[in-house]
């Protein structure tokens, strides 16, 4: 009984919050909001430095002896490498444009989630050892020393960070936070700090070409479960190929759409699709990932995994690349891949063998977007389309961050959801397109440790969605990204119960009417089609 | 005087004061951004914690069950469930209109304007709603690892009936 607090000590509830300064106020590791320290045998795996058993709830973190000196020796490697690196560090203004951005900063209701808090975490140390007001005038000019407090703030803060990029759209020099927190993790990677979500699906992704692992045969058989549910629900048999060589086309899409659910409801969709349209294509078991836990990284690591992509299609000798519904990939693609591992000159210019549309915009990169690709399809009024298959969904659309922000993809998939479904609703202005809020659980962040920083992050999200679910009723949440049809369904679970996800190719899968198909009594889930149960009653 | 008809007249300031107490629980720069940013979708955590607290106002003051201002409740708590803060603090708001009432009222008290036993009728009522909020604090936080835990057999389950490794009875 000894331990029982006394009426008056009860009564003690400090609710406010800490009185220090950002700087004096050392991040506590409280369970639920941090991510699990990377295994050894990952780091080993992929040749980064001290691989060690370790936890961030430890008071020591196992760090090298001079790592302050490693530390500050990357940071000043990069930022002669990286102008842009120096330019954020030299250029923020601190207006605070970007400071109620943040999803994080939104939902967490923690100001070291402002982004210009965040990258302030960084910038205090750059100035302390790379300035001279700040070798000088120290705190002053806000500059402080790297301590292992600083260290661990910065894996706590910059682990909070998706690289969402919605901050930087509303900063007036375009300072991008994505980039100051991809570059403070390869600082932290020099020293063994990184987590294991992340470090998993890129060591596995390095081995086998996908986060989970999966071997060839295990990504075939995983394949061919989708087309056994296709055949259930169409009578069809559709007839992938795998590493087929001399195939026009090969399609990459996130390992997410193959083995995951709701996912491979997606992927079902891209099958459907092709097998009507008689696309030559092939899919690869070793180009068997889209997504790219690199980027999330270093940029080292996010060449080194994007590499097969190329490698995969010349050994291949397809012509171009057709890539599936997936979000930091097409930003990877967009903004990186032709400069990491460009130029593809050993394929052709992308241009559809159904419609004779020239993709000019994937002219350097030689990869297109599914939904360019199906959204050219329809508009040539190559599909035989019957949205009412989808009238038991009211749908509304969730920009993806990275093809919404990074290679500016808005309009086609509300162009290919329009055709497919008779009910769409959009959410709030400042919720979609450009100023799209984040699922919260990118940026190698959908681990399930972290569950409540994930759901602190979505709220903003969540928000948008439960007011078009009040108000007209929308059952299905459509994205084209592999972590948002991941981890918006738990989000939604927990503020907005009563709406599921979809990808947007699921929603043409079941709309598209296929060439002696059987009468269609279900969705592709299998749940029964609007008038069905009434007709089957009857 | 019925405490009920003053609180009803001071509704405005009685609000605004437990608001801004509530708000008080975040650091000073949150705090102005929850208050100031009246769009509701830049500001969802500022404009739910509103529009819970109205509602839990109005139905304390017309006496209404439990299940009719749980939803008021719930507004507050499952933000706060997964915010950092400690069980106490995350239900501590409710008890911040006992503080923003006592000092509104405090004429009205010291010149017996408003009988004492009444307030503390009143005040009896408060503390339910905070054995309520506490109800729905639980309910978010068994969510939270409910999904967690679903999350984890979700991830491999596709996989483990594909490889045979699961047997599903027809």
């Amino acid at each position: 009984m000894a331990s029982v607090p006394k009426p008056d000590e009860l009564a003690k509830i400090d609710h406010k919050p800490p009185k220090t300064g950002w700087m004096d106020t050392p991040v506590k590791f409280r369970r639920g909001t941090w991510l699990y320290a990377a295994k050894p045998k990952y780091l080993e795996a992929i040749g980064f430095p001290n691989p060690r058993e370790w936890s961030p709830e430890d008071e020591d973190w196992k760090l090298p002896p001079n790592w302050k000196e490693i530390i500050l020796e990357g940071l000043r490697e990069r930022l002669g490498r990286f102008r842009s690196l120096q330019l954020f560090m030299d250029t923020c203004v601190r207006c605070g444009a970007c400071a109620d951005k943040c999803h994080f900063f939104i939902g967490s209701g923690d100001p070291k989630n402002m982004p210009v808090l965040r990258a302030e975490l960084l910038r205090s140390v750059y100035r302390r050892d790379f300035t001279a007001a700040g070798k000088i005038m120290g705190k002053l000019v806000g500059a402080r020393d790297l301590t292992v407090d600083v260290l661990k703030e910065w894996f706590y803060y910059f682990y909070q960070c998706t690289q969402c990029r919605r901050c930087s759209l509303f900063c007036p020099f375009g300072i991008d936070t994505a980039e100051i927190t991809l570059l403070t993790r390869e600082l932290l990677n020099l020293v063994g700090c990184n987590v294991d979500w992340v470090m998993g699906p890129v060591a596995n992704c390095y081995r086998t070409g996908n986060h989970l692992g999966l071997e060839p045969h295990a990504y075939r058989d995983m394949v061919e479960f989708c087309v056994d549910e296709i055949e259930n629900v169409t009578g069809i048999r559709v007839e992938p190929t795998f590493n087929r060589k001399g195939a026009e086309i090969l399609f990459i899409t996130p390992s997410g759409d193959v083995f995951a659910d709701p996912g491979i409801y997606t992927m079902m969709g891209y099958l459907i699709l092709f097998h009507e349209i008689g696309l030559d294509y092939t899919l690869s078991t070793y180009a068997s990932e889209g997504g790219n836990f690199g980027s999330f990284t270093s940029h080292e690591m996010m060449k080194r995994l994007n590499a097969k992509m190329y490698a995969e299609a010349k050994r291949l000798g397809v012509k171009w690349i057709l890539g599936g519904e997936c979000g930091h990939m097409w930003r990877v693609i967009h903004q990186y891949m032709d400069t990491m591992n460009g130029p593809a000159d050993f394929l052709e210019e992308p241009v559809s063998p159904i419609t004779g549309t020239k993709f000019e915009n994937a002219k350097s990169t030689k990869m297109v977007h599914i939904c360019e690709f199906t959204a050219d399809l329809i508009k040539h009024g190559k599909l035989k389309l019957d949205p009412r298959r989808n009238d038991h969904l009211k749908v509304t659309f969730h920009d993806s961050c990275n093809p919404s922000r990074a290679m500016g993809l808005l309009e086609e998939p509300r162009y290919i959801i329009k055709n497919v479904c008779n009910h769409f609703y959009e959410m709030p202005e400042n919720t979609i397109r450009e100023q799209t809020f984040c699922c919260g659980s990118g940026g190698g962040l959908n681990a399930d440790e972290n569950m409540e920083m994930r759901l602190r992050g979505g709220f903003p999200r969540a928000n948008a969605v439960k007011y078009v679910h009040e108000k007209y009723g929308v059952n299905m949440l459509a994205c084209i990204c592999a972590i948002d049809r991941a981890v918006l369904p738990p989000l939604m679970e927990y503020w907005v119960p009563g709406v599921r996800v979809t990808g947007v190719h699921e929603l043409v899968g079941n709309a598209l009417v296929m060439e002696g198909e059987q009468e269609r009594t279900t969705d592709l889930r299998g749940n029964p089609l609007l008038g069905m149960d009434d007709d089957k009653n009857a | 005087m019925k405490v009920e008809d003053v609180l009803r007249q001071k509704k405005a300031a009685i609000l605004e004061k437990w608001f801004q107490l509530l708000l008080d629980t975040y650091p000073a720069e949150t705090s102005r951004f929850l208050k100031e940013e009246k769009n509701q979708f830049a500001n969802p955590v500022g404009h739910a914690f509103y529009q819970g607290i109205e509602g839990l106002y109005e139905g304390l003051l017309q006496g209404l069950e439990p299940e009719k201002i749980s939803p008021f409740i719930d507004k507050i708590v499952r933000i706060r469930a997964v915010q950092d803060f400690l069980p106490s603090q995350a239900n501590a708001y409710i008890f911040l209109l006992k503080r923003a009432i006592r000092e509104e009222l405090a004429a009205e008290l010291r010149e017996n304007r408003v009988p004492i036993k009444e307030l503390l009728t009143f005040e009896s009522r408060i503390d339910e709603l905070a054995l309520h909020s506490f109800d729905i604090y639980m309910k978010c936080r068994e969510k939270i690892y409910e999904i967690r835990v679903n999350e984890v057999k979700n991830r491999t389950a596709k996989l483990l009936e594909r490889a045979n490794l699961v047997l599903n009875l027809p």
